[in-house]
């Protein structure tokens, strides 16, 4: 009988739990239409092409880690999750950044 | 016991503290960030390597305001999809099907105005041999579309036939439902990415 009520008192308490993930997923969802007005105004701004791409690709990355942390549920994942996708970032980066490599003939080290 | 053939497919690894759905989805995940990350690295070598002035902004030749609307769509889409799961936890078939559904939708809806803004396109003759710029945006749009078809044919599928084992397997319909929606919400985030890159900037 007291495992019964254990087994339905947990149940009540994941349906809490999902009312509360529900609350937070429209404010997730608020926040992500409100980002998409910020990333078009700032492009009316007219910024030069420097700040403008730094601005836009830090809109985006809110933007995206919201989705990743919540819609994903990364924000209460397991480690190795978390883990995987460290080393998914650490080879991103490297696909991102490695074509630099060809141009380094253009760079002038030490004044050179 | 009659067969197992892939253990843990509903209750966690000891070991990973994972079903191994969960860690198969994530691992796919990874391999999508790497595609799409090639994609992305070729889209700024081209584009620091063009002759200066060359490049177009991308406001100046695409339709920002449909893209735009676009965006709303897909995020809107990532959000029904997580109540939808949501309504697996709750044990609610109705709003389960009207939230799967109300996804699926929305994915029609973006393949739509992607199709009317590629008509508009091609019908300025504006083609990915046009440019280099239209090359590299057809083909990250086109990539991401096919993903979005991909998300909607699974989705579409839990939606319909597949939500059978709503009642024969409920815990691993409602994990299927997660994983489904770990993807749609991956697709969701690329296009975040893409929307400022190619039309914006």
């Amino acid at each position: 009988m007291s495992e019964q009520h254990a087994v339905d008192h947990g149940a009540h308490h994941d349906h809490a739990d999902v009312d509360r993930h529900v609350r937070v997923y429209v404010l997730v969802f608020v926040a992500l239409l409100v980002l998409t007005v910020v990333t078009v105004a700032i492009s009316y701004l007219d910024l030069p092409t420097g700040p403008a791409v730094a601005l836009a690709l830090f809109v985006a990355l809110v933007k995206g880690s919201l989705v990743a942390c919540f819609f994903m549920h990364l924000i209460s994942e397991k480690k190795l999750i978390l883990w995987v996708l460290a080393l998914t970032v650490f080879m991103f980066l490297g696909v991102l950044l490695g074509p630099w490599i060809t141009d380094l003939d253009q760079v002038k080290l030490f004044g050179t | 016991m009659t067969t197992a053939a892939i253990p843990y497919t509903v209750e966690p690894r000891p070991d990973t503290g994972l079903n191994n759905v969960k860690l198969g989805i994530w691992l796919f995940l990874a391999s999508e960030v790497m595609l799409f990350g090639a994609l992305f690295a070729s889209y700024i070598l081209l584009r620091v390597g063009a002759p200066p002035g060359t490049w177009p902004e991308g406001a100046t030749i695409l339709n920002v305001p449909l893209a735009t609307l676009n965006t709303a769509v897909l995020i809107s889409s990532s959000v029904t999809m997580v109540m939808a799961w949501a309504s697996c936890m709750k044990r609610d078939l109705g709003k389960f099907r009207l939230y799967m559904g109300l996804t699926v939708l929305c994915g029609v809806g973006f393949l739509i105005i992607k199709a009317i803004e590629y008509g508009a396109k091609f019908q300025h003759h504006l083609l990915p041999s046009t440019n280099t710029f239209l090359a590299i945006y057809f083909t990250l749009t086109g990539l991401h579309a096919l993903h979005v078809i991909g998300g909607m044919a699974v989705n579409a599928w839990f939606w319909g036939p597949g939500s059978k084992m709503w009642h024969t397997a409920h815990q691993q319909f409602t994990n299927r439902v997660e994983t489904a929606g770990l993807f749609w919400h991956f697709v969701d985030l690329v296009w975040i990415f893409l929307f400022p890159i190619l039309y914006l900037l």
